[in-house]
């Protein structure tokens, strides 16, 4: 069959897997967007299981929302939204990471610092009088309008991303786990602080082109926090949350390429049923494993006070 | 290293000091090569902050401190330390064991890469001895008291300490648990030659074990046999307070006439 067959006819979808991959593989615009999201998605899943395991998902949420003023500011004044929403992820999240767990329960603040971005960006959209789009784009992705220059820059962010994760693993997993020991071990644990809230931000950025600012909680959070449910090993975490973030990014894609539907919400749709799945799937598995030991557990009762 | 005829701890005039606030001052002892140490004293008289400085995190605010031959540094690898917990968050996805092995290379750069199989072995010995093998494997969240503390101890002992310096381990366990916590640590101790620090509440569970106790109270120090330190002539000078130190038929003792706290010795 020829290319122009296809465009005849209604865009495949079937058991043809190959025939499928074809199809997504059709267009420019899809190539780019599957690259850049599986890179999106693979530093998303990474660091996503440290920022559960540290108890950032707020915080984590909060940058993004800095980073819409950021790149509606870097707009108004003629930069690309790119540099407007680094400068400001990476200096919100170094000011976070020198709070370190100061940060924790600063729920109100947190809020607050939040709302006041979203109403940041919202004049700075306003102010510059172009058209909507622009905000729309940032706040929930624009992943079918990636140029290959965009892939480039992805791919350079999450690299560095990832390589820098794991250079600092088990000293970012010690203070994670185990802060007042690790410091005493010699681990800089303020120093790892910031580093993580600064790459943090470098990885926010970076998804914002692919769910935008709003749904980014789905790509960081859901897939860590499913992983944790299901291994209680950090590599393995890691590496299951990395890849069920690239799985959640690839099903997204390939709903949105065939229904008139943003892929926004297929990500996220796709994020918090499988969160909903997974709690419940753990639960059963954990009635199942208390009901093997339960003597063990018995004799434990009766000892502890 | 520490040679066997150097004192473990040397500290001589020492004096805590947080900022402004002084701690406890005047504070000069040794502590020899595999002895065991109990520090006790109320709340807030700064036995953490002994430890503190053991450790290196904080530097003396007057005198002088060595400590297996050297002064405190941070990242001193033979020195073990278990902190005072907090809890561990019930659903913590991490298991015991993985605990354990960052006390071998928690510290280190980088992913393990190599001499992953030695490291495995270390992890195993070190959690057989704290006779935690079988529940080493659960997320250590879901763990009694007892047996979190036997895999902290653990984790301790898998970096190969010269040293123990244990906050409150004996705290929230139940009278039967400390009893078998306080005698896993001497025999431990006994057996690979460590010097142990143990910051406790209650002396009783630890009396058959200890060498001497250093009781930090009302600014000062002062170190000896339980049966010297803990008097009423000396805790009532230590305190400046009238004290009242009795003795059961056990053999064990209650110390009186201080905050409620203090007489917390609960069995």
């Amino acid at each position: 069959m020829t290319p122009d067959l296809y465009l005849a006819t209604a865009p495949y979808f079937g058991w043809d897997l190959v025939r499928v991959a074809q199809e997504l593989f059709r267009y420019g615009f899809m190539q780019h967007a599957f690259e850049a999201g599986t890179i999106v998605a693979l530093t998303a899943g990474v660091i996503g299981y440290f920022v559960v395991l540290r108890g950032l998902s707020f915080a984590a949420h909060a940058l993004s929302h800095i980073g819409f003023a950021g790149a509606t500011g870097a707009v108004l004044v003629g930069a690309v939204p790119i540099v407007g929403l680094l400068a400001f992820t990476m200096s919100a999240g170094a000011v976070m990471g020198a709070l370190g767990q100061r940060l924790r329960g600063r729920d109100v603040t947190i809020g607050l610092v939040m709302a006041w971005s979203l109403g940041l960006g919202l004049l700075f959209t306003r102010l510059y009088k172009g058209s909507a789009n622009l905000a729309i784009g940032i706040l929930f992705g624009q992943i079918f309008g990636i140029t290959s220059q965009d892939v480039a820059v992805t791919f350079v962010a999450g690299a560095v991303t990832v390589l820098l994760v794991v250079a600092v693993y088990r000293p970012l997993l010690f203070s994670t786990l185990d802060e007042e020991v690790a410091e005493a071990k010699g681990v800089p644990v303020r120093a790892l602080s910031i580093a993580f809230m600064v790459v943090l931000a470098v990885a926010v950025s970076e998804a914002v082109q692919v769910v935008g600012v709003l749904l980014i909680f789905a790509l960081i959070v859901a897939p860590a926090a499913i992983a944790e449910r299901f291994t209680t090993r950090p590599s393995r975490g890691v590496l299951l949350a990395a890849i069920l973030a690239v799985l959640f990014t690839w099903a997204g894609l390939t709903i949105a390429y065939y229904l008139p539907y943003p892929v926004g919400f297929f990500i996220t749709t796709i994020a918090f049923w499988s969160y909903i799945l997974a709690r419940v799937l753990s639960v059963v598995v954990a009635r199942r494993a208390t009901g093997r030991v339960r003597p063990w557990r018995e004799e434990q009762a009766r000892h502890s006070p | 290293m520490a040679r066997p005829d150097t004192p473990a701890i040397i500290a001589d005039g020492l004096a805590a000091a947080y900022r402004d606030r002084l701690i406890w001052r005047n504070a000069t002892f040794t502590v020899s090569t595999g002895e065991f140490v109990a520090v006790l004293g109320p709340n807030g008289s700064g036995k953490s902050t002994l430890l503190r400085l053991l450790l290196g995190l904080l530097p003396p605010a007057a005198g002088s401190l060595q400590v297996l031959g050297q002064r405190p540094q941070r990242g001193n690898a033979d020195i073990g330390y278990v902190p005072q917990r907090r809890n561990i968050d019930r659903d913590l996805p991490v298991r015991g064991r993985d605990f354990v092995h960052l006390g071998i290379d928690g510290s280190h750069w980088g992913v393990a890469v190599g001499n992953a199989a030695s490291n495995h072995q270390r992890v195993d010995q070190a959690i057989r001895s704290v006779d935690a093998r079988a529940y080493a494997d659960r997320p250590i969240g879901r763990l009694s008291g007892g047996e979190q503390q036997r895999l902290l101890l653990a984790q301790a002992l898998a970096g190969k300490p010269q040293m123990l310096l244990l906050d409150e381990p004996l705290a929230s366990l139940d009278l039967r648990n400390q009893i078998l916590i306080a005698e896993l640590v001497a025999e431990l101790a006994r057996a690979n030659g460590l010097t142990v620090l143990l910051i406790a509440h209650d002396i009783n569970p630890l009396l058959p074990i200890v060498d001497r106790v250093l009781y930090v109270a009302h600014g000062g120090v002062a170190i000896g046999k339980p049966a010297e330190v803990i008097t009423t002539e000396q805790l009532s000078r230590l305190y400046d307070a009238p004290i009242e130190v009795l003795h059961d038929s056990h053999g064990h003792m209650f110390v009186v006439g201080l905050e409620a706290e203090s007489a917390h010795h609960d069995a």
